[in-house]
C-alpha cells in the first residue's frame, strides 16, 4: 500500500485529525516471534525431550524399585468376625483375630503401616460433603444447617459430635504388630501421632474450648451411631491426640480419591530391635475386627511399606517417562530419516508446496 | 436517570372560547370525525382548541405509553416556572410542554435550533418567503439544509399565525413510514382546498435551522410519526461462521446429553450392584434411599449441572469480545484513512467482520463507487454545434498532475470557487504553472492551517460543502462558445425572438441553453462562510453602485472585520490608503471567502511589486495578473467589486450533476444568484440581472428520468418550460417536424440528428449525458395545464399517478436546445482493486442506473471487462426472446470453452506452453434494465444464473434500486453465495441491506448508503485491503479461536467425566468448585481472546500481493466440519492423557480427592496454554504477558484459596493442598509428563504440516522470511503457477459440462 503519512508537517494541530495513530499495535505490526518449524528446532526439541524423559524415567524406576512393601488382606482371615459384623445388632460384641506373616528380608528405614480398603467409595458425592468443617474447628455451630444430614442429630435433638457420614463410617479396627523374636513375642512400638498433615492437626481441626474434653463433648452432644465410644475417648492416653485432634480421625476425614485406597495408620518407632527398620522374621498382626466390609463387597488390607521421594512403590510414573522418552527419541530419528531422504531433492520444500497447492485447489473445486 | 435534555413544547391554551365560532367548528369536527371513521384510510386533523376536548381525550389515550422523562421542573424551579407559565397562559402565549404531551392538532411553535417534536404541517415561518430550513441529519445523516415551505395561502401572512383564527381542516394520509412522501390537503372554512406535500411537512427529529420561529400544526405525534414508524428496530445480521458455530454447539449439546446419559445409566448399574446399602451411599434427610432407576434419573440432571461447561456459553461472549477487538483494529488501520475527506473506515456492524473473508460476489454501484462522483463539465453541444472545451480538458490534466504530485495541494484549492471569468481560469493556470514545488508546499501548508482554523470555527460546516471541489467548480469556457456568448445582448436577444436568421437563432439557443442550466435544478444558493445562511441578494447585488467611496468603506468595514477574526500571519496592515492597498485588502477578503490561490498569486504579485525581484517577471501571465488584481483604476476596482459577491455564492445541490451544470453556467457568466420558492434570479452577462418567476418545479424522478421547471420569462413574459433529462427519454418528447410545420422544423430535425450523434460520441467516451430542451407555452395552455395540475396536487389517493400524468402532459413538444457531457473520474486504484479481487476468486458485478454505453465504458476503464473478453449483450423486449438469447449465449460460451480445450489438448500437455494457456476465454455479460425485468422472472432465474456463473463479469445498466436488490437476493438465495454490495447513494440502500455484507462509500451523495451499510469506507480501493487482509485475518482468527474454545471446553469437561467412572457416577468433581468455575472464566479465557484478536498467520503485504490466499478463507478451509471433529478428537485424547497419567500415578495410594484433582487441573492449564502457543502463528509480547499472567494468576489463586479457605464452603478440603504440592517433586513430574504426552501428537502434526506438506498459508508464511528480492521471485513463480492451476481447474470443470 501507499505510504500515506503526511508529507507536510501540519502546523497548528487545532483540529484533531481522524487519522488513526501510526502505532505498531494499531497497525498490527507488533514485533512478533513467529514459531518457525525448521528442521533444526524440531529435531532438537524431540531429542531434548526424549533425553530428559529417559533420564527422569530411569531415576523414578530406580527409586520405586527401592521401596519395600508388604500387603496382607485380612478381610477373610477372620471369617467369623466378618460374619459377626454383617449383623449390625452385634456392634458392641468384640471380635479379635490375628494374622501371621513372614518377612523374608529386612525392611530398612522408616516403615509405615497403612490400612487399605477396597471398593469403598469414599468419593461419592453426597458422602464427600457430609461433614461440618466448622464443627471440626471447635465452633459451636448449628450443624443442622450443614450437609451432615441424616447424621446430624438424633431424634431427640442431640447433635452428633462429629456429625456427618464420613465421621460416622470411620475405620475402627485396631491393629497391633508383634514380632516373634526367638519364640518371644515383642510388640513392635508404633507411633500414633505425627501421621497427619501438620496443617490439619494444627489449623483445620480444633477441639471445643473447655477445661476438659469430656465436659466439652459430653454436655449436649452424642457419639455418631456407628461409633463404639464417644469422640473424647478416642485416645485416652494422650490429651493432644484426643477428640477432633485424634490423628486417625483426621486422616479418615481426608477422603480418598478412589474406591481403593490406603490410609496411614501407624509408623514404626525406631527403637531397640527396630532402629534399622523391621528385621526379617515372623510377625503377627493382632486385629480387633470392627469395620465390616462385606456390605459393600470390599476388602481390608494391612500394609507395611517404606517411602521414597517419589512416593510409594507405584512404578507407573517411571515407566511412563521411559516410554514417552523413547517415543520422542524415535520420532526424532524418523523425522531425521525423512529429512535426509528428501534433502537430496534440492527444493523439496517448494515442490511439495506446489503439488500440495494444486491438490488443494483440485479438492476444493 | 432523568433525561438531561429538556424537551419543550409550546402549546396554545385558550382561556375564553369564542362563542360565535363554536358551532361552525363543531360542525366541521363532527364531519371530519365521521369521515375518518368511514374511510379509515385518511386522517383528519382539526386544531387543538378547547371545544374538541373529547376527541383529544380519545386521542391522548393512544399515547399513554409514550413517555419521555423530563427535567422540566425540579424542586427548585417548580414554583417560578409554574408562575411563569400561568402568566403565559393568561397572556395567551405559548407555554412549554413535554414532548409526551404533544397531541395531534396541537399548534407548536419552535425557535431556531430546536428539535421538532412531532410531524407537523408548517403554517408560519418567520422567513418572509415562508421558508423554513431544517437539518435532517438525525433522520438520514445528511447535513445539508432542506427547505420546507409554508402551506400555500399562509405564506402571505405577515404576522405570526393566530391559532385562534385557524379554522381549517387538514386531511392527510394515515400514518405511514414513507419519509419522502406526504399527501394531504387543507380545507379552509370556505371549502377551498390547498394541497399538502412533503415540502410542507416538518418531520420529527429534524432540527430547525436559520429560521427564527416556525409554527405548525401537529398531524402525527408520538409513535405515529414517520421517524418512529421508520424505526423498525435494528436488523441483525448473523455471519456465516456464527451459523456454523451454532450447529456445532448443537453437536456439543448432543455430546453433553450422551455423557449425562452415560452417567445416569452408570450410576443406576453401580447402585444395583449392591444388595445392601453401603456406608457411603447416604440416605436422604428423611432416611430413605431412592431405587437405582430413580437415582439414575436424578443423576442425569446432576450430571448436566456438573458438565454444563461443555456448552461453551462463554464462547459467545468471547466471540463478541474478539469481534470488537477485530473491529477496533480495522478501524485503526491507517491504510483506510483518506486524507481529502479526513475520514477513515467506519464499522457500523460489529458482528460480521469475519464474513469479509468469505465474500464470493461483489455487487458494485458505478457512480460514486467506482468513480469519484465528481462531475466535471466536459463538453456540450448546442444547436447541433459541438463545443469540446479543450481548455477545460487541459485544466483537468493540470489538476490531475497536481493530485498525483501532492495530495495536499489539492486541499489548497478547496473552496476556491473562482470568479466567473475566463481570465480567472487563465489566472489559475498562470499560478499553477510557474509555481515551483517549494512555494506550492508553503502555500498549501499555510492554507491548510488557515483552513483548519476556519473549520475549527465552524465545525458543523466543514466537509459538508458537497460537490464543490475545484475540479468541479472551475470550468474554463470554450473560447468559441464564449465568443458567441458575448454577442448576446438584451437587444439581440429580443431580436432573436422574432428574427429567424440562423446566427441569431443559434444565439438564442445558446442563451436558452445556459438559462436552462442555471434554472432547471434545485440548487440552493448560500454563502460559503455560513453555508447555511441564505443569501439575500436583494440587498447586495441589486444595490445601486453609487460611488467608489461608499463601496470602499463598505469593504473596508468588511475586511477589517474579517481581518480581526483572521488568523493569517501573512496579512500585513497596509499603512497607506492608496487604491492599491484597497485592492489588496479586497483580494484578501476574497481569499478569505473562497480563493486561496487567488490570494497566493496576489501576494506573490504584490511582493515583487515592493521588492522588484526580477525572476518573477519571467512568469508568463503574471503581468496580466497584476493588471487585473492590482490595477489602480477605479473603474477596474468596481468591476472586481461586482465580481466579489459572486465568490460568496456557493451551491448546495442534491446531485453532483446539477452542481456541475450550474457551475458550468456560471463560467459563462450566467450566474444563478438566488433561489426562492417563487423566483429565481440569474445574473446574465449580456442581459443583466434577470428575475424569473418560478411557477412550478417538476422534480426529478427515476421513472420520468427528467426534471422540468416552469418559469415566466422576464424578457418575453411568456411561460417557458425548461426540461433536462436523460437522452433516452428526451428524444421521444421532442417536437417532431410532422406535428408543427414551422420554418424552423427543418433546422430542428437537423439539430436533433446532430445532437444524437454527439450524444453517442459522449457515451462512447464514458461521459454522462443530459439533454436540455425547452418549450414556450401560451398563457391559455398554461392555465389549462395548471388546472389539471391543481387537481392532481390536491388528490390523495392516486396522487402520484395524477402528478405523473400532469408532468407528462407538460413535457411534450419540446424543442431540443442541446446536450451536455459530464465526466466522472474513476477513483484512484479501482482497476488494481478489481483485478486483485478477481484473482481472489470474487466475482464482481456492476449494477448501475446509467445507460449502457457509459456503463460498458466505465467497465472497460476499471478493467472489469477486458478488451479481449467476449461481450454478450442481453437486450430483448419479451421474456421468451430473452430466454432464447440466453440459451444461445450459453451455447456460444460452451462452444468457445470446448474449442479452447480441444486446442490445448492438441497442443499436448497442459503445462507445455504457458503462453498459450494464458489466452483464456473470458466472457462478459451486459444487461439493461428492461431485460433485467424479464430475467428476474421466476422461470428464467436459473438459466440466468447459469449464464452469469460462466461469465467473468456482469454489467447491469439502467437498473432500478429494486432490481439491484432483487439481483443480490437472487444470487444470495439461489447460489448460496456470500455477497457484498457496495454503493454510495440512496439508490444502493436496498441492495446494501439485502447483501450479506453491505459496504457504503461515504462519498458525495449523502449518507443514506452509509447509514444502511455495515462498513463505510471512503474509497473503493480500500475494499482490497478490507477483504484480502482484514477479511482473511478476521476469518482465520475467529475460526481458530472458536475451534480452540470447543477444544478447551471439551477437554476440561471430559476430565470431570472420566472421574465419574471412579466415583460410582455420583457426580463428584475432584476440583474445588471455585477453581472449577473460575478455570474457564479467568485462567484460560484471556489468551484465546488475545489470540483471536491479534494472531496473524500471513502478513498484510503478502496477503495483498497474493490474492489467491483469499480462496482459503472463501472456501472456509479453516472451518470445515472435519476440523471441528478433529479438534474434538484431539480434545478427547488430551483429556484422557490429562486424567489417566495422574490416575495411574496415584492409584492405590493415600491420595485424597483434591490432592488428586490439583495436578490434573494444573496440567490441564499448561496443556491448554501450550496448545494455544502451538496454534499461534505469531507471538507478540502481549501473548507472552497474557499467558504468563494466566499461569501466575492460577498459582496465586490456588495458593491463596489453599491458605485461607478453611470453612468457606462445605468442601473446604482444598486447604493447603497447593502449598503441599509445591514442595512435592512428583507433582511437577506428573504435570510435566502429562503436558508432554498430551501435546505431542498435535505438535507432531504441525511439524509435519509445516515441513512436509505445507498449506499455501504456511508457504506464504515461509515467504515472509525471504529477502525482498527472493520474495519477489517466489511470488512471481507462484502467480505463474496459479495461472496454470487456473487452467487446469477450468479444464477440469469443463469436462463434465461438455
Amino acid at each position: 500500500m501507499k505510504n500515506k503519512t503526511n508529507v507536510l508537517p501540519r502546523e497548528g494541530e487545532a483540529q484533531p485529525s481522524r487519522c488513526p495513530d501510526n502505532t505498531a499495535f494499531k497497525q498490527q505490526r507488533l514485533p512478533a516471534w513467529k514459531p518457525q518449524l525448521t528442521i533444526a528446532s524440531v529435531l532438537s526439541s524431540f531429542f531434548l525431550t526424549g533425553a530428559f524423559c529417559l533420564t527422569v524415567g530411569v531415576c523414578l524406576v530406580l527409586s520405586a524399585n527401592s521401596v519395600r512393601e508388604i500387603q496382607i488382606d485380612y478381610s477373610d482371615k477372620c471369617s467369623d468376625c466378618s460374619k459377626l459384623r454383617e449383623n449390625s445388632s452385634n456392634w458392641n460384641k468384640e471380635c479379635h483375630c490375628s494374622v501371621n506373616f513372614t518377612l523374608k528380608e529386612n525392611i530398612l528405614g522408616d516403615v509405615f503401616m497403612y490400612y487399605g480398603l477396597q471398593n469403598f467409595y469414599q468419593n461419592h458425592r453426597r458422602y464427600v460433603i457430609s461433614r461440618s468443617d466448622a464443627q471440626l474447628l471447635g465452633r459451636n455451630v448449628n450443624i443442622q444447617r450443614s450437609y451432615c444430614a441424616p447424621f446430624s442429630t438424633y431424634r431427640n435433638g442431640t447433635p452428633m459430635a462429629p456429625c456427618g457420614a464420613i465421621a460416622n463410617s470411620i475405620f475402627n479396627d485396631t491393629i497391633n504388630l508383634f514380632y516373634n523374636h526367638n519364640s518371644s513375642v515383642i510388640q513392635v512400638p508404633l507411633l500414633k501421632t505425627g501421621n497427619s498433615w501438620w496443617t490439619d492437626k494444627n489449623v483445620k481441626f480444633r477441639n471445643p474450648e473447655s477445661y476438659n474434653l469430656s465436659s466439652a463433648f459430653a454436655a449436649g452432644t452424642a457419639r455418631p451411631p456407628y461409633w463404639q465410644k464417644p469422640v473424647y475417648l478416642l485416645d485416652e492416653e494422650d490429651e493432644r491426640n484426643n477428640g477432633y485432634l485424634n490423628d486417625d480421625f483426621i486422616i479418615w476425614m481426608r477422603v480418598s480419591a478412589f474406591a481403593t485406597f490406603r490410609n496411614l495408620y501407624r509408623r514404626v518407632r525406631r527403637v531397640r530391635h527396630f532402629t534399622e527398620g523391621l528385621p526379617a522374621g515372623n510377625y503377627t498382626f493382632h486385629i480387633s475386627y470392627n469395620f465390616p466390609v462385606t456390605r459393600f463387597k470390599g476388602r481390608k488390607h494391612v500394609i507395611l511399606s517404606t517411602v521414597v521421594w517419589s512416593g510409594g512403590s507405584n512404578p507407573f510414573l517411571g515407566i511412563a517417562y521411559l516410554v514417552s522418552g523413547t517415543a520422542a527419541t524415535l520420532t526424532g530419528f524418523v523425522i531425521t530419516g525423512i529429512h535426509l531422504k528428501l534433502r537430496k531433492k534440492k527444493t523439496y520444500f517448494q515442490r511439495r508446496c506446489e503439488s500440495c497447492f494444486i491438490c488443494l485447489q483440485r479438492s476444493l473445486h | 436517570m432523568a433525561d438531561p435534555i429538556r424537551w419543550a413544547r409550546y402549546r396554545w391554551q385558550r382561556l375564553i372560547p369564542t362563542e360565535g365560532r363554536e358551532c361552525s367548528s363543531n360542525n366541521s369536527s363532527s364531519k371530519c370525525y365521521q369521515l375518518s371513521k368511514t374511510t379509515g384510510k385518511h386522517r383528519v386533523v382539526i386544531p387543538c382548541l378547547g371545544h374538541f376536548k373529547e376527541e383529544y381525550e380519545k386521542l391522548s389515550k393512544l399515547y399513554m405509553n409514550n413517555k419521555i422523562r423530563t427535567t422540566r421542573y425540579t424542586l427548585l424551579t417548580f414554583l417560578p416556572r409554574n408562575l411563569f407559565e400561568q402568566f403565559h397562559r393568561r397572556e395567551k402565549k405559548y407555554i412549554d410542554e413535554c414532548w409526551k404531551n404533544v397531541n395531534v392538532g396541537d399548534f407548536v411553535r419552535l425557535s431556531r435550533n430546536e428539535i421538532i417534536p412531532a410531524d407537523m404541517v408548517l403554517l408560519y415561518s418567520s422567513d418572509p418567503d415562508g421558508i423554513c430550513y431544517i437539518e435532517t441529519a438525525s433522520l438520514d445523516g445528511e447535513t445539508n439544509l432542506k427547505q420546507r415551505q409554508v402551506v400555500r395561502g399562509y405564506s402571505e401572512q405577515v404576522s405570526e399565525i393566530d391559532p385562534e383564527e385557524f379554522s381549517s381542516r387538514i386531511e392527510c394520509e394515515s400514518p405511514n413510514n414513507d419519509l419522502s412522501c406526504f399527501r394531504g390537503f387543507v380545507e379552509h372554512s370556505n371549502m377551498d382546498r390547498v394541497g399538502l406535500s412533503k415540502e410542507n411537512l416538518l418531520l420529527r427529529g429534524c432540527t430547525v435551522r436559520n429560521t427564527e420561529a416556525v409554527v405548525g400544526i401537529v398531524v402525527y405525534a408520538g409513535h405515529e410519526t414517520k421517524a418512529m414508524l421508520n424505526n423498525s428496530g435494528p436488523h441483525y445480521k448473523r455471519s456465516k461462521l456464527e451459523r456454523k458455530v451454532n450447529t456445532d454447539i448443537l453437536w456439543c449439546v448432543l455430546l453433553l446429553l450422551l455423557m449425562c446419559l452415560t452417567g445416569a445409566v452408570g450410576h443406576g448399574i453401580w447402585l444395583s450392584k449392591y444388595s445392601e446399602v453401603p456406608f457411603f451411599n447416604i440416605p436422604g434427610p428423611d432416611g430413605k434411599l431412592s431405587p437405582p432407576t430413580l437415582a439414575g434419573f436424578y443423576m442425569f440432571w446432576t450430571m448436566i449441572i456438573l458438565l454444563q461447561v461443555l456448552i461453551p456459553v462463554s464462547l459467545y461472549v468471547s466471540i463478541e469480545i474478539v469481534k470488537l477487538g477485530q473491529i477496533y483494529l480495522i478501524q485503526n488501520d491507517i491504510d483506510f484513512y483518506y486524507e481529502k475527506t479526513d475520514s477513515t473506515i467506519q464499522c457500523r456492524a460489529l458482528n460480521i467482520a469475519e464474513d469479509l473473508g468469505q465474500i464470493q460476489y461483489i455487487f458494485s454501484d458505478k457512480t460514486g463507487t467506482l468513480t469519484e462522483n465528481k462531475m466535471v463539465f466536459r463538453r456540450c453541444t448546442i444547436a447541433g454545434q459541438e463545443y469540446c472545451h479543450e481548455e477545460n480538458a487541459k485544466r483537468l490534466e493540470c489538476y490531475q498532475e497536481m493530485d498525483s504530485k501532492d495530495e495536499d495541494s489539492a486541499d489548497c484549492q478547496c473552496g476556491s470557487s473562482a470568479p466567473t471569468s475566463k481570465c480567472q481560469g487563465n489566472n489559475w493556470r498562470a499560478v499553477c504553472e510557474p509555481l515551483n514545488r517549494k512555494s506550492m508546499t508553503q502555500l498549501s501548508g499555510r492554507f491548510s492551517a488557515f483552513k483548519r482554523q476556519e473549520e475549527a470555527g465552524d465545525t458543523s460546516n466543514s466537509g459538508h460543502m458537497a460537490f464543490s471541489s475545484p475540479i468541479e467548480t472551475d470550468v474554463v469556457p470554450d473560447t468559441q462558445l464564449l465568443e458567441k456568448f458575448s454577442q448576446i445582448s438584451f437587444h439581440s436577444y429580443q431580436q432573436s425572438e422574432k428574427a429567424s436568421s440562423k446566427s441569431s437563432l443559434e444565439t438564442m439557443y445558446i442563451a436558452d441553453f445556459f438559462l436552462a442550466l442555471a434554472i432547471c435544478n434545485t440548487v440552493v444558493v448560500s454563502g460559503p462562510s455560513q453555508t447555511h445562511q441564505k443569501v439575500r441578494l436583494s440587498s447586495l447585488s441589486r444595490m445601486p453602485i453609487k460611488s467608489l467611496e461608499e463601496i470602499r468603506q463598505m469593504f473596508q468595514r468588511f475586511s477589517v472585520w474579517r481581518l480581526s477574526s483572521s488568523p493569517l500571519p501573512s496579512v500585513k496592515e497596509s499603512s497607506s490608503e492608496s487604491p492599491n492597498s484597497f485592492v489588496r485588502k479586497l483580494s484578501i477578503f476574497g481569499m478569505k471567502l473562497a480563493s486561496p490561490t487567488l490570494d497566493g498569486a496576489d501576494e506573490r504579485i504584490s511582493e515583487p511589486h515592493n521588492t522588484d525581484s526580477p525572476e518573477n517577471s519571467q512568469v508568463p501571465g503574471e503581468i496580466h495578473l497584476v493588471n487585473v488584481a492590482a490595477g489602480g483604476e477605479p473603474n477596474h476596482a468596481v468591476s472586481s467589486i461586482e465580481l466579489s459577491p459572486i465568490p460568496k455564492l456557493s451551491y448546495e445541490a442534491e446531485s453532483p450533476d446539477e452542481a456541475a451544470l450550474v457551475h458550468a453556467a456560471r463560467a459563462y457568466k450566467c450566474v444563478l444568484q438566488s433561489r426562492t420558492p417563487d423566483q429565481v434570479t440569474v445574473d446574465f452577462a449580456g442581459l443583466g440581472s434577470l428575475t424569473f418567476q418560478l411557477l412550478h418545479i417538476l422534480p426529478f424522478d427515476s421513472l420520468r428520468k427528467r426534471m422540468s421547471v416552469v418559469v415566466r420569462h422576464p424578457v418575453s413574459n411568456k411561460v417557458v418550460v425548461y426540461t433536462k433529462g436523460s437522452d433516452s427519454v428526451m428524444m421521444d418528447l421532442l417536437r417532431t417536424a410532422s406535428e408543427v410545420h414551422t420554418n424552423n422544423s427543418e433546422i430542428e430535425e437537423k439539430i436533433k440528428e446532430r445532437t444524437q450523434h454527439h450524444l453517442d460520441d459522449y457515451a462512447r467516451r464514458g461521459l454522462r449525458t443530459l439533454c436540455i430542451a425547452k418549450k414556450v407555452m401560451s398563457d391559455a395552455e398554461y392555465a389549462e395545464w395548471l388546472n389539471h395540475r391543481f387537481l392532481a396536487e390536491t388528490s390523495i389517493d392516486n396522487r402520484e399517478d395524477l402528478l405523473l400524468e400532469s408532468a407528462m402532459r407538460l413535457e411534450t413538444n419540446l424543442t431540443l436546445l442541446g446536450a451536455t457531457g459530464i465526466e466522472d473520474h474513476l477513483q484512484e486504484g479501482v482497476p488494481d482493486t478489481i483485478q486483485a479481487l478477481r484473482k481472489a476468486g470474487i466475482k464482481i458485478w456492476m449494477l448501475t442506473g446509467d445507460k449502457r454505453e457509459t456503463a460498458v465504458n466505465i467497465a472497460y476503464a476499471c478493467k472489469l471487462l477486458e478488451p479481449k473478453d467476449k461481450i454478450f449483450t442481453l437486450k430483448s423486449q419479451s421474456r421468451d426472446a430473452c430466454a432464447l438469447v440466453m440459451s444461445k449465449i450459453l451455447e456460444d460460451i460452451q462452444d468457445n470453452t470446448s474449442v479452447k480445450k480441444n486446442r490445448s489438448e492438441k497442443l499436448g500437455n497442459a503445462s507445455a506452453s504457458p503462453s498459450t494457456q494464458a489466452q483464456g476465454f473470458n466472457s462478459g455479460l451486459v444487461i439493461d434494465g428492461r431485460t433485467l425485468e424479464h430475467v428476474l422472472h421466476d422461470s428464467l432465474q436459473n438459466i440466468f444464473l447459469e449464464l452469469t456463473e460462466k461469465c467473468r463479469a456482469v454489467v447491469c445498466c439502467q437498473a432500478t434500486p429494486l432490481q439491484k436488490s432483487v439481483l443480490v437476493k437472487l444470487v444470495r438465495s439461489k447460489l448460496k453465495a456470500m455477497t457484498l454490495a457496495v454503493g454510495d447513494g440512496a439508490n444502493d440502500v436496498s441492495m446494501i441491506q439485502v447483501a450479506d455484507t453491505g459496504v457504503g462509500i461515504s462519498g458525495q451523495e449523502g449518507m443514506q448508503a452509509v447509514m444502511a451499510s455495515d462498513f463505510a469506507i471512503s474509497q473503493f480501493r480500500h475494499l482490497r485491503k478490507l477483504l484480502l487482509v482484514h477479511g482473511h485475518w478476521c476469518y482465520t482468527r475467529l475460526t481458530n479461536m472458536v475451534l480452540y474454545f470447543f477444544y478447551k471446553n471439551v477437554t476440561y469437561v471430559n476430565l470431570l467425566f472420566w472421574y465419574q467412572f471412579f466415583c460410582g457416577f455420583s457426580g463428584t468433581s475432584m476440583t474445588d468448585y471455585w477453581i472449577l468455575i473460575l478455570f474457564n472464566l479467568l485462567f484460560t479465557s484471556v489468551p484465546p481472546i488475545i489470540y483471536g484478536v491479534l494472531d496473524k498467520d500471513v502478513s498484510a503485504e503478502i496477503l495483498m500481493e497474493l490474492p489467491q490466499l483469499y480462496t482459503m478463507s472463501q472456501k472456509s478451509v479453516a472451518y470445515l466440519p472435519s476440523a471441528f471433529w478433529i479438534t474434538l478428537l484431539d480434545a478427547f485424547y488430551q483429556s484422557l492423557v490429562c486424567f489417566f497419567v495422574p490416575y495411574f500415578t496415584y492409584c492405590g495410594s493415600d491420595i485424597d480427592i483434591f490432592s488428586f484433582g490439583n495436578p490434573i487441573n494444573t496440567a490441564a492449564l499448561f496443556i491448554m496454554l501450550f496448545h494455544l502457543l502451538i496454534e499461534c502463528k505469531s507471538v507478540t509480547w502481549i501473548h507472552t504477558v497474557v499467558i504468563v499472567g494466566s499461569i501466575l494468576f492460577y498459582f496465586v489463586f490456588t495458593l491463596a484459596i489453599g491458605a485461607t479457605c478453611k470453612t468457606h464452603n462445605p468442601r473446604s478440603d482444598f486447604y493447603w493442598i497447593m502449598e503441599k504440592h509445591m514442595t512435592d517433586p512428583v507433582f511437577y513430574l506428573v504435570c510435566l509428563l502429562t503436558t508432554c504426552i498430551a501435546l505431542l501428537p498435535r505438535y507432531l502434526i504441525r511439524v509435519l504440516q509445516g515441513t512436509l506438506f505445507p498449506s499455501p498459508v504456511s508457504r506464504a508464511k515461509y515467504l515472509v522470511r525471504l529477502s525482498p528480492e527472493e520474495r519477489r521471485k517466489e511470488i512471481k513463480r507462484w502467480k505463474d503457477e496459479c495461472n496454470v492451476n487456473y487452467r487446469v481447474k477450468l479444464q477440469a470443470t469443463s469436462v463434465p459440462s461438455s
